[in-house]
């Protein structure tokens, strides 16, 4: 739980698929978790170039996210570091580490984000609690599904 | 937010320990338990066990009610939900995002065609 990956196919070719995740045009089309606009997008594509995104939410609220790039080889692989700027949500630095393997449709996007966990946080992953949380997880979803009928 | 926080940081604390963490198990099949059925299976004493609920309890994570001479300890979901939430918003944020990557490239590789003919 305290590593993302996420995969989708993808209608497109490897370089456009690529170049959707690294250009500013791109990003501003994509970025962020709902339909709040991006306002700010800067990318510098290289080797310990830096990217920066911000974009508000449809709750009004903004974010920005920024960080390096630690391996750029279009159009297979793209791995930053990341980092939530400003304010006490901060959680550290992460990883973004994105695979795109051509495939007969298109583009097989491998998405991982790691190192989501404060010092806190992994240390108590490392002494194993994500098998209770697991199951502790299950316990409350069936608590919410008992109360929203 | 800062409570937010602090309380994210005690749910997170809470559950570094393994004897907490079985207890919380324990309470999540068993829909309460008393102090000293808890203590049983642990290969620690009551006044240990005690010290930990006192943890979970501070944490939100437990609630302890009194009847007679019996204490029953329950499991208190919310602040949980609330560590899940913060540990799946990345969840949120990219899985959204994602599929409007998707989008946007199948829309360009689509007027690259439209050129190509």
């Amino acid at each position: 739980m305290t590593s993302l990956t996420l995969v989708r196919r993808i209608r497109a070719r490897p370089s456009n698929v690529f170049d959707a995740l690294t250009t500013p045009e791109g990003i501003a089309c994509w970025w962020g978790p709902d339909d709040g606009p991006v306002l700010l997008a800067e990318t510098d594509l290289r080797v310990g170039g830096r990217y920066r995104v911000r974009f508000r939410m449809l709750d009004g609220s903004e974010h920005e996210s920024s960080g390096e790039y630690l391996e750029v080889v279009r159009p297979e692989r793209l791995a930053m570091s990341w980092r939530w700027a400003g304010g006490e949500e901060d959680p550290g630095e992460s990883l973004v580490e994105i695979e795109l393997r051509a495939i007969a449709e298109g583009t097989e996007l491998t998405f991982t984000h790691s190192g989501l966990d404060n010092e806190e946080t992994r240390r108590s992953h490392e002494e194993g609690w994500n098998g209770a949380l697991d199951k502790l997880e299950r316990h409350f979803l069936a608590t919410s599904e008992r109360s929203s009928l | 937010m800062v409570k937010y926080q602090e309380q994210l940081d005690r749910t997170f604390a809470a559950l570094v320990d393994p004897t907490r963490r079985a207890i919380l198990a324990r309470l999540e099949r068993e829909d309460g338990a008393s102090v000293s059925e808890l203590a049983k299976p642990c290969a620690i004493k009551l006044p240990a066990v005690m010290k930990h609920l006192d943890v979970l309890a501070d944490a939100g994570l437990i609630t302890r009610s009194k009847v007679g001479r019996v204490v029953t300890v329950r499991l208190a979901p919310e602040p949980m939900r609330e560590a899940m939430d913060w540990l799946r918003r990345y969840e949120r944020f990219w899985s959204s995002s994602l599929d409007r990557l998707a989008a946007y490239a199948e829309g360009k590789e689509s007027e690259m065609q439209e050129e190509d003919r």
